[in-house]
């Protein structure tokens, strides 16, 4: 069934009765040619991409949960392409282009919306560091824009320009980026690999990979065993226990992010903003709920909610910088688990077994890279051969040092992303 | 959140600094090769429930080995390292 504006209208002339569930829940079948644990965006859009571009359509995607239930439908929304370094920054380019493509591809509203991201700088120091950002993104072809401090109050009056201790300098303009609906970026890949022939196994838990002669075989599920020659891992937060199941130990350490929204407002903010001094971010809903986040609670955690210090750092920093949001009603705070890199960058890549790949370590911006990653995993899974556009993303670049992408220049060491 | 320190006894999570797995405390001999040196700085068991990890508490100035579940938020317990 295609989505149309003409379809919802003709549909709301007719009670709605003609709609579909917008994809299938088959049964899993003892065997594919493909498996991809975790129905998250990287994992669907990474199904989505063996069927379209490489032809392969006898995949499953096997999701212990329901598909879209962890951090694609926890995250604060911003897709961006202002990376640095050599490596993350051809990629993220390459991710917003298919962004930009997205809604046709899949016919699907996902609410993609380039409002524009604005992150600010309060400092020389800052400001010089953005400037040589911003080259960097213009460089590889994306937009920037350095704006002074009357360029972004003319954009974002509401800030508090008044204040000494945190004066806002001025900031880095990336219009291309904004916000997409997270859920639906899940639900479109999830219909579109669907009618593709790709089966979504929900309630279906990996629980064992089978191994043979340093062979993928299949694996073990909740809904029994399915073999496959390949099996690509794909469960964010949860890396580190199924990789352990293929006798892997990762680089990656899973920690909670959290993030909040408040009551719906009238337009307010009409861009995506995010503050230089102490972590805050902050963007406004197509309903009208502020939604924003900060840092990682900062210890190990897989409680997908995260503590009250964090909270209270981050109602400062809002408060801060917006003091106007004081007046706002928070409804609700929730947390993701994050698959921390080294780092601070992904993984996409082959392991010491045969025909199993990993694709992590995302840490808290993996939303933005959904379909590029979903492209380059299975560019990987079909062809053996890494994307171009992803062929950084080395599992062994720990090990050698080689290749490291280290974007806040903090080191590659767990405690410091 | 409350972490047990050695000198000041149960404190709030605020006055801590994490530092991560005590994986940190066994550092392999300095020729032990590439593939113990990343063991130790990279790869992580990453355990989803009990975990014992390396906290600092800022105001004394313990180092605090802390038991804990990494699931439930509970701590079970803490050592001083000498
Ligand atoms: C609060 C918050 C804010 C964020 N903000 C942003 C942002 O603004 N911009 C941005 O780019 N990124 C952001 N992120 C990061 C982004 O959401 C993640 O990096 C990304 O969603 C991770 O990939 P995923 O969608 O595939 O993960 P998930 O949706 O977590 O998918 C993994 C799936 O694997 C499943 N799984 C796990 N174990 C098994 C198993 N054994 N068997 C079967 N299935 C299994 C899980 O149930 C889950 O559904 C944010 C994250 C959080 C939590
Ligand atoms: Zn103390």
């Amino acid at each position: 069934m295609r989505y149309s504006g003409l379809r919802v209208l003709a549909e709301g002339l007719r009670g709605n009765r003609g709609w579909r569930p917008a994809w299938r829940k088959p049964a899993p079948r003892p065997g594919y040619d493909a498996i991809i644990i975790g129905g998250g965006g990287h994992g669907l859009a990474t199904a989505y991409y063996l069927a379209r571009n490489h032809g392969l359509t006898n995949v499953a995607v096997l999701e212990k949960g329901w598909l879209g239930g962890g951090n694609i439908g926890r995250n604060t929304t911003i897709v961006r392409a202002n990376y640095f370094l050599p490596g993350n920054s051809e990629f993220y380019s390459f991710s917003l282009k298919l962004w930009e493509g997205m809604e046709r591809e899949l016919n699907y509203n996902v609410m993609h919306s380039q409002r524009g991201l604005i992150n600010l700088f309060h400092s020389d120091g800052q400001r010089d560091a953005f400037a040589r950002r911003g080259n960097m993104m213009r460089a590889q072809g994306d937009d920037a824009v350095l704006l002074d401090r009357e360029g972004v109050r003319r954009m974002l009056p509401r800030l508090d320009y008044e204040q000494a201790r945190f004066p806002i300098y001025g900031g880095l303009y990336h219009p291309r980026g904004g916000t997409a609906r997270h859920d639906a970026v899940a639900w479109g890949y999830a219909r579109a690999a669907d009618a593709r022939g790709v089966d979504l196994i929900e309630n279906c838990e990996v629980t064992g990979i089978d191994i043979r002669d340093g062979r993928v075989k299949g694996v073990q599920t909740t809904r029994g065993a399915i073999w496959a020659p390949k099996v690509g891992i794909v469960v964010a937060g949860r890396s580190s226990q199924v990789a352990a199941m293929a006798g892997m130990r990762l680089p990656i350490e899973s920690h909670v992010l959290q993030a909040f929204v408040t009551e719906g407002l009238k337009p307010a903010l009409d861009h995506v903003v995010s503050f230089g001094m102490g972590h805050f971010y902050i963007s406004q809903s197509d309903k009208g709920g502020l939604v924003f986040g900060g840092d990682l609670d900062f210890y190990a955690s897989y409680a997908a909610r995260g503590n009250l210090p964090m909270v209270e750092h981050v109602m400062e920093a809002g408060m801060t910088l917006m003091p106007m949001i004081g007046r706002a009603k928070v409804l609700r705070s929730w947390g993701g688990i994050m698959d921390m890199s080294p780092d601070g960058s992904p993984v996409i890549d082959r392991t010491g077994v045969e025909g199993l790949y990993v694709n992590c370590g995302w840490n808290y911006g993996g939303f933005k890279a959904v379909p590029a990653s979903g492209w380059s995993m299975a560019h990987l899974m079909a062809t053996g051969q890494p994307w171009h556009d992803a062929a950084h993303f080395r599992l062994d670049r720990f090990r050698t040092g080689r290749g490291l992408m280290d974007e806040e220049g903090t080191g590659a060491q767990h405690n410091l992303h | 959140m409350r972490i047990p320190c050695p000198c000041c006894g149960w404190r709030d999570r605020r006055e801590f600094t994490y530092y991560g797995h005590e994986t940190f405390l066994h550092r392999p001999a300095p020729d032990a090769g590439a593939e113990a040196w990343d063991d130790y700085l990279h790869n992580r068991e990453n355990p989803a429930g009990p975990t014992r990890d390396l906290w600092y508490h800022d105001p004394c100035g313990s180092w605090v080995v802390v038991a804990r579940d990494t699931v439930t938020h509970a701590v079970a317990g803490g050592e001083g390292l000498a």
